[in-house]
């Protein structure tokens, strides 16, 4: 057998290279078969971060539609307002991939939290805005008092649109000694960045 | 015998580090160093595809080339034997973690293209190893990479909520950190 | 000598106690207006229970507990409330909260009180309530309510070590030290008032040694009982209860835990005499001890203030000088907070006023960049890491800072205070906290919300699958009796939608057939009801025109007459059946309506007649 390959050692090498492909590939082929994955597990845990007020300002219509698009890779991670930054720093470390800033388009970021709030003296019972809360935070029926509870609304804006007296508004909740906080102090710049943050400021005037 | 082999293994860890000493493998000890978990995940894959491929290749090498004279094709056969071993790992590591799968994204075949991986079985035919002395030696490459990678990407961390000025954020400082710990490491010249 | 040991850190500032210590206590008086927040402590406010314009007396409970971790609020003094509103309060957020506004009659009239003579007859419960119901919450610093504290624990084990906290290791707060100087007798009471409720095995009280004349006195009023009084070395904090409690006992309470874990709880000095005044005398909590002290006062002193006094009504007794203050701080220099509006009342947490002046507590300087010292871990009484706190506050790395164990430190300040580049770190941490609280808020909330969302969609789903399961029912149970209809050789039954067709076809052939009957008009036939009945009044029109007025006048006449003989018997009839009166009413309302008609038609005849006649 050397000897014939020592003849013809292009037809050795050939066959040397063929062989290990061959086997190589029926070792990758019986390995596929074996670890092959189901579902998208990633979408779930995208979702878990999302608000859940299934607004639609991403251009979806829910937050699993969306955590399914960030899954696929066919959405940015920057289009929840209701999430705003810190939503999208969360996403941002656990898909390690850059925290870009809001994108504008879909809505601006609310500093405080917002709840609906249904004027009981205009409101007709027509049952439109209860159809249209996705988590069924308005309380009523057919031609009786709607209200909307205050602990489940997640201000998500879709109740507003549908009512035909347009008796729905959107207040943001007043900070209280109780729920007040301290801030972080001011960020201090170091003496390199100065000059440079100093000329954008200058810009911006 | 036991000295032999922790000589090999501590050259490969710490006095010919693959990373700091030999600047081989630099890609993703860049690219994958930005979180800890991460750097982990990566690190684990690693190790995995060397110690195997270093198997492997000193296998195909000594009992397929040699014998049939076409040692001229290592190199070829090498990536190839490389290749299918990350391949095997991927669908490992998709099974076992999908997040990490997504998160070390297309880092993980690019191991492929390691320059690290190659290395260490180039220089096992080079250095005459037999079969245990490969196999330790890429596990100790392994291993040096791995500890490299997590100590930088621990730094990699704290340098990314300090006060960086500005030109130099992102990789330029970390560039300038890989540098530092290259220098440390050198230090361990001459140990074995 | 009692064993003591020591705990990490810590720091020795000035301690400035000097100045507030020359006088005894002062009584304060009675201020004009005094307002009491419902709320003056971390649990649930209170809820008023008078109204405006109602007189109280002195110790009438005026606002009542709300929920477990709550305690009642009484008046202070005798005298009017005027209002029940949001007043300002002494909060580092400047915001009013609800309070109720009383106004003094100068009176002072007690309510009527019921002491306990021996305690000992009363259970632990009965204890707690009295405790509970006297308003006592903590008078050192958080103000947790004293009976909640000491309340039965079912996750906790024995208490083995009873504390109390005499330390006072803040600068310039001299409070509790001048209170164990005039009233060690009473602080052991209710020291030995708790011993009865918690039964320790051991109980210290631990005081710092710049206090020897207070030591002294305490060691005479514990003469004879098991109170041990434990002299500690001075340094801040360890009044901290988790350092005092660590000094003592040489035991750390477990991150993120309370000292009953480790069966130790530790109250105040201040609370144990309140407790003492409250189960013996009956007296509720309505006054403190407030050391009013600062260079920009004429005298420095303290003051027995009752509570819900304005802090302005104590400066001024202290001889406050308004140009030489720069602020107005409620607490001492290290963990106090300033105050904006010097109208706001004394609480129960307000050990010290505290006014400097500029070069006695200058601004803070600039802050600049950390260098990375390490000073501060150094000084950290809760062997914490301040500088990677610092890091992760920064960076807002709210998973770090929880693993750095970001929620067991203190506040107490001594980090900031050793900063060599004046870093305001305690701010970092104060505001990160309320960051990650409300991250976990924020969470639970979408987490909550995500739920009612797959529940709502669950019951749409389940909704159109019912409709969806009826419906094929519906068309099942049709189908089925469509089959044994057919099978009964019922037509009709078998498949009413033809029958129906049928019956329609049936009609109109009947039609065509009377149309075809009728004489011919010369037109064609109708061919169905409708075209039968415009024929009809076609033809009678034609009748009608070819007729004289004389005729068609006739012809009217005798249709009326016709009529009005119809409505008069049904109304007849319907009299004889005794229908309903509208229907009668209805009926006769006809009937005279025609009669007007026909009388009408009568005389149109007539004169036509007559036309005619001429």
């Amino acid at each position: 057998m050397y000897e014939l390959i020592a003849q013809y050692p292009f037809l050795a090498a050939l066959v040397a290279l063929v062989g290990m492909g061959l086997c190589f590939g029926a070792l990758l082929g019986f390995a596929a078969e074996k670890f092959k994955t189901e579902g998208n597990p990633i979408s779930e845990q995208i979702n878990a971060i999302l608000p859940q007020t299934q607004c639609g300002q991403c251009g979806y219509p829910g937050c699993r539609p969306y955590s399914d698009a960030i899954a696929s890779g066919d959405a940015a991670i920057n289009r929840c307002p209701p999430g705003g930054e810190a939503t999208i720093a969360q996403l941002a470390i656990l898909l390690d991939v850059e925290a870009i800033p809001l994108d504008e388009e879909h809505g601006e970021e609310e500093q405080a939290a917002i709840v609906a709030y249904i004027r009981e003296d205009e409101c007709i019972g027509c049952t439109k805005c209860i159809l249209a809360c996705p988590v069924d935070a308005i309380l009523g029926a057919a031609k009786q008092m709607h209200t909307v509870i205050v602990s489940e609304c997640t201000g998500c804006d879709l109740c507003v649109e549908p009512c035909p007296v347009d008796c729905i508004d959107l207040l943001s909740e007043e900070t209280t000694v109780q729920s007040w906080h301290w801030d972080l102090p001011p960020p201090t710049i170091i003496a390199t960045d100065r000059e440079s943050s100093l000329a954008d400021e200058e810009k911006a005037a | 015998m036991l000295a032999d082999y922790s000589i090999l293994l501590i050259g490969a860890i710490l006095v010919n580090n693959f990373v700091l000493v030999q600047f081989l493998g630099l890609c993703p000890f860049m690219g994958v160093s930005n979180k800890l978990e991460t750097a982990m995940g990566m690190s684990m894959a690693t190790t995995f595809v060397l110690t195997l491929a270093s198997a492997c290749s000193y296998l195909s090498y000594n009992y397929l080339l040699q014998p049939l004279g076409l040692g001229y094709l290592k190199t070829i056969s090498f990536i190839l034997v490389i290749a299918v071993v990350v391949q095997f790992t991927e669908m490992v590591v998709r099974k076992s973690s999908p997040l990490l799968h997504r998160v070390l994204g297309v880092y993980l075949p690019l191991i492929t293209t390691n320059c690290a991986v190659l290395g260490v079985a180039l220089l096992n035919i080079n250095k005459d190893h037999n079969f245990l002395q490969s196999l330790f030696y890429g596990f100790g490459a392994a291993l040096g990479f791995s500890l490299v990678l997590v100590l930088f990407a621990a730094m990699r961390e704290r340098l990314a909520v300090a006060d960086v000025p500005s030109p130099f954020q992102g990789a330029a400082i970390g560039m300038v950190t890989a540098g530092l710990m290259s220098l440390a490491f050198m230090g361990f010249a001459g140990l074995v | 000598m009692r064993k003591v040991w020591d705990f990490h850190g810590g720091i020795h500032p000035a301690e400035n106690k000097y100045q507030s210590l020359h006088t005894p206590i002062r009584q304060a008086g009675i201020p004009a207006q005094l307002t009491y927040p419902l709320s003056q402590h971390i649990g649930a406010p209170a809820k008023p229970i008078v109204e405006v314009g109602q007189q109280v007396l002195k110790g009438e409970m005026i606002a009542r507990a709300d929920g477990f971790v709550s305690v009642p609020v009484h008046a202070s003094t005798s005298g009017t409330i005027v209002a029940i509103e949001e007043r300002m309060v002494a909060h580092p957020s400047g915001l009013p909260a609800p309070c109720i506004v009383l106004e003094s009659d100068g009176r002072d009239q007690w309510v009527e009180l019921r002491g306990i003579d021996d305690y000992h007859q009363l259970d632990k419960p009965a204890l707690l309530e009295i405790i509970r119901q006297a308003g006592i919450a903590g008078m050192g610093g958080a103000g947790f309510p004293a009976a909640v504290k000491l309340g039965v624990n079912p996750q906790a084990g024995k208490i083995e070590t009873l504390v109390i906290n005499g330390t006072e290791c803040e600068p310039y707060i001299t409070a509790d030290d001048i209170l164990m100087r005039e009233r060690a007798d009473e602080i052991i009471g209710g020291t030995r008032i708790l011993q009865h409720l918690v039964e320790p095995t051991e109980t210290l009280l631990g005081i710092e040694d710049n206090k020897p004349e207070a030591i002294a006195a305490l060691l005479a009023a514990a003469q004879g009982t098991d109170v041990e009084i434990v002299v500690i070395p001075t340094k801040y904090p360890s009044g901290g209860e988790r350092q005092l409690i660590e000094i003592l006992s040489g035991k750390q309470v477990p991150s993120g835990g309370l000292p009953a874990n480790i069966g130790v709880v530790c109250l105040n000095i201040g609370t144990a005499l309140a407790i003492y005044r409250a189960v013996t005398h009956g007296e509720p909590l309505i006054s403190r001890i407030t050391t009013v002290t600062g260079e920009a006062l004429e005298q420095p002193q303290n003051f027995e203030v009752l509570l819900g006094s304005p802090m302005r009504f104590l400066l001024d007794q202290a001889g406050f000088q308004a140009e030489r203050s720069t602020r107005l701080v409620m607490g001492g220099p290290m963990m106090g907070f300033t105050v904006m509006d010097d109208e706001a009342p004394i609480v129960n947490t307000t050990n010290c006023l505290l006014a400097p002046t500029e070069t006695e507590l200058p601004p803070p300087s600039p802050t600049q960049a950390c260098i990375r010292c390490g000073l501060c871990a150094d000084a950290c009484p809760a062997s914490l890491l301040p500088q990677q706190l610092y890091w992760f506050a920064v960076g807002k790395e709210y998973e770090k800072l929880e693993n750095h164990k970001l929620f067991d430190c203190i506040e107490c300040g001594a980090c900031s205070f050793v900063c060599p580049s004046s870093i305001p770190l305690v701010q970092y941490y104060r505001a990160s906290k309320a960051e990650v609280l409300q991250a976990r808020k924020d969470l639970a909330k979408s987490d909550h919300a995500r739920l009612r969302y797959e529940a709502r969609d669950e019951r749409l789903e389940r909704e159109s699958l019912e409709k969806e399961a009826k419906r094929k029912a519906r068309k099942e149970a049709a189908e089925e009796r469509a089959r044994q209809a057919a099978a009964a050789g019922n037509e009709a039954e078998a498949d009413p939608i033809q029958a129906a067709i049928d019956r329609a076809r049936a009609k109109k052939a009947a039609a065509q057939q009377a149309a075809s009957d009728q004489p011919p008009t010369g037109e064609t036939p109708p061919a169905d009801a409708a075209q039968l009945a415009i024929a009809k009044a076609m033809a009678a029109r034609a009748t009608n025109s070819g007729q004289s007025p004389l005729e068609k006048a006739e012809a009217k006449l005798k249709r009326l007459r016709e009529r009005l003989a119809n409505s008069e018997t049904k109304l007849q009839q319907s009299q004889a059946a005794d229908a309903d009166d509208t229907i009668i009413n209805a009926l006769q309302s006809a009937l005279e309506k025609l009669r007007p008609k026909l009388a009408e038609a009568e005389r149109e005849l007539a004169s036509l007649q007559e036309q005619n006649e001429a």
